[in-house]
């Protein structure tokens, strides 16, 4: 369980956090999502008890972050940003290091330090000095770090960043298998994430919470939420059906790709788009050989929210129609 | 397993993992000898003593020990892995007292290296090997206080550059703080009280008096006090750099 509650942070005038409130409980896979210098890195610098909060408290596992940093930082296991670890061990001796740290002895240490070694596929680069590692191993060596000691909780700060596609997908799974019994938090800028891993998802911008609920009802916020989009595969089709679809009383907007021959239908609030669109498209007897209904996008959703009001929305939304 | 002893040896092994352990020795061991048999006048003194090797200690840390001690924070802040160490679960004291014992024990391991010159000395002679000791003992004691200054310059930038060059200004304020020439300057100016306490700071008054071999209480008090203070400023300087 972690609690913070009225937390803030300055940088000398900078306010970089500004009185974020939240708790996450056990099961709960929370996405940190922000612009790059919202403050996601701060807030969890301040979770992990890196740095200390202007204002404010976090609570770990039951146990205040500033009065008791020893068991909080005990039950947690915590990635930072960009991985660092000690160049110049070998990743044997590094993953020794923290279960020493850790307190990990016996058995359960050789146990520990072989389901990590295994699960994150170091197998090979085990006697290799960390600092010639590629980026993608000192990530899983910072994972493993993470990892070691089986904590309830654990944050990721950008887990998945510099990784290639094959092992962003072997992270993300790692991250789902793992929060069956335990609470991670998960900072990204990457959106597809979201969906994929976390329960519930975290927007801030410039250091405030705008958004916070599922994914889902993040992207129920969106324009696109219901929207209909279609392919074409006549030019004189989908020209003419961009008339006809923009005249739906169903349809607040038609967006259009003429290079690749699409339509985007956004709905009007509460608008059932899909039945309208449909009963035109067999109406007309148009070339249809693509059409989906669209469940919001995350990244419009995104922007909308951690943009500074006076950029419209539609504008950057629109970059693809060319 | 003791945390400062894990620190300890993670830091003391990281020392040999790169060749800055071996170039330090080297240098170490080679200047030592150059100022005992060259500067020093070993053989013509025609003593046996190792005053001209220990006459020299206070300068050759001077210059070496900021070399060990410039990497121990500064090195950390700027891989970032500071930031590990510190979410760990340990205290913000077992890490200053891990770290700075691994840098004692390796400064102490270069300074047991220089047996041979002993071994000399009892060839050529019979020293007192008791004030012998006894200066060991208060050369290992000078090397903490240089490094302990050390290690807090480190703790404060993120350069090792910058660590170095400010370690060892501080150090030749505490080293030159007993000489004539600057008691005599002072003593102009202030009343005796105050240059006694400026005379009773410096290193050199203390360490002379310990390579004499008279391991005097007041020394060792002094040289605790010493570490003492420096390792609480490291501990204060991580923890304000921590709210920042």
């Amino acid at each position: 369980m972690i609690t913070t509650k009225h937390l803030s942070k300055y940088y000398g005038d900078k306010l970089a956090v500004d009185d974020l409130t939240f708790s996450v409980a056990p099961g709960e896979v929370l996405g940190f999502l922000g612009a790059n210098g919202a403050g996601k890195s701060t807030t969890m610098r301040m979770i992990a008890g890196f740095i200390s909060p202007s204002q404010g408290e976090v609570s770990v596992c039951g146990h205040d972050i500033e009065h008791a940093p020893v068991a909080a930082k005990a039950c947690m296991g915590y990635l930072p940003e960009g991985a660092p670890s000690y160049g110049e061990m070998t990743v044997s001796e590094f993953l020794d290091f923290v279960a020493d740290v850790r307190g990990l002895s016996g058995e359960l240490r050789r146990v520990r330090r072989g389901v990590v070694v295994d699960r994150l596929g170091l197998g090979p680069v085990i006697h290799q000095v960390i600092e010639t590692l590629s980026k993608g191993f000192r990530r899983r060596v910072g994972l493993a770090q993470a990892l070691i000691h089986d904590p309830q909780v654990l944050i990721l700060d950008e887990p998945t960043d510099g990784l290639d596609p094959n092992q962003k997908h072997e992270v993300r799974r790692l991250i789902n298998e793992l929060s069956k019994d335990k609470l991670v938090i998960v900072s990204t800028h990457i959106l597809e994430e979201v969906h994929e891993v976390c329960t519930r998802a975290i927007i801030i911008a410039e250091g405030r919470i705008v958004a916070d609920e599922s994914p889902t009802a993040l992207e129920a916020r969106s324009r696109y939420h219901h929207a209909v989009s279609l392919r074409f595969e006549k030019t004189d089709q989908h020209e003419a059906a961009r008339r006809e679809i923009a005249s739906l009383p169903e349809v607040a907007e038609v967006e259009s790709n003429a290079r690749e021959l699409r339509l985007t239908a956004v709905p009007k609030p509460g608008a059932n788009t899909l039945a309208a669109v449909s009963a035109i498209i067999v109406k007309n007897n148009w070339d249809v050989p693509e059409l989906h209904l669209e469940s919001g996008r995350l990244d419009e959703v995104f922007r909308s929210l951690t943009q500074p009001p006076g950029i419209p929305v539609s504008d950057t939304a629109q970059g693809a129609d060319a | 397993m003791n945390k400062v002893l894990v620190i300890f040896r993670r830091e003391l092994r990281s020392y040999f993992a790169t060749p800055l352990a071996y170039v330090f020795i080297v240098i170490f061991l080679v200047l030592a000898a150059v100022f005992t048999f060259q500067v020093g006048g070993f053989f013509e003194r025609g003593q046996a003593d190792l005053q001209p090797f220990f006459r020299w200690h206070p300068w050759l840390y001077l210059v070496l020990i900021p070399a060990i001690s410039m990497r121990l924070w500064a090195e950390e802040r700027n891989s970032g892995s500071i930031e590990l160490l510190m979410t760990l679960p340990i205290t913000l004291w077992e890490a200053v007292a891990g770290k700075f014992l691994a840098a004692w024990c390796f400064a102490g391991i270069a300074l047991m290296l220089t047996f041979p010159i002993w071994i000399t000395v009892n060839y050529l002679g019979s020293p007192d090997n008791g004030a012998i000791v006894a200066a060991y003992v208060g050369s290992l004691l000078m090397a903490g206080g240089f490094l302990s200054i050390g290690m807090c310059l480190s703790a404060a930038t993120r350069n090792q550059v910058v660590a170095f060059i400010t370690a060892a200004l501080v150090g030749f304020v505490f080293l030159l703080a007993g000489f004539p020439l600057v008691l005599d300057f002072v003593r102009g100016i202030l009343p005796q009280a105050i240059v006694d306490a400026i005379a009773s700071l410096s290193f050199f008054t203390h360490f002379e008096a310990i390579s004499r071999g008279v391991i005097d209480l007041r020394d060792l008090v002094y040289f605790g006090a010493l570490i003492g203070f420096w390792l609480a400023a490291t501990a204060l300087v991580l923890d304000m750099k921590k709210a920042e």
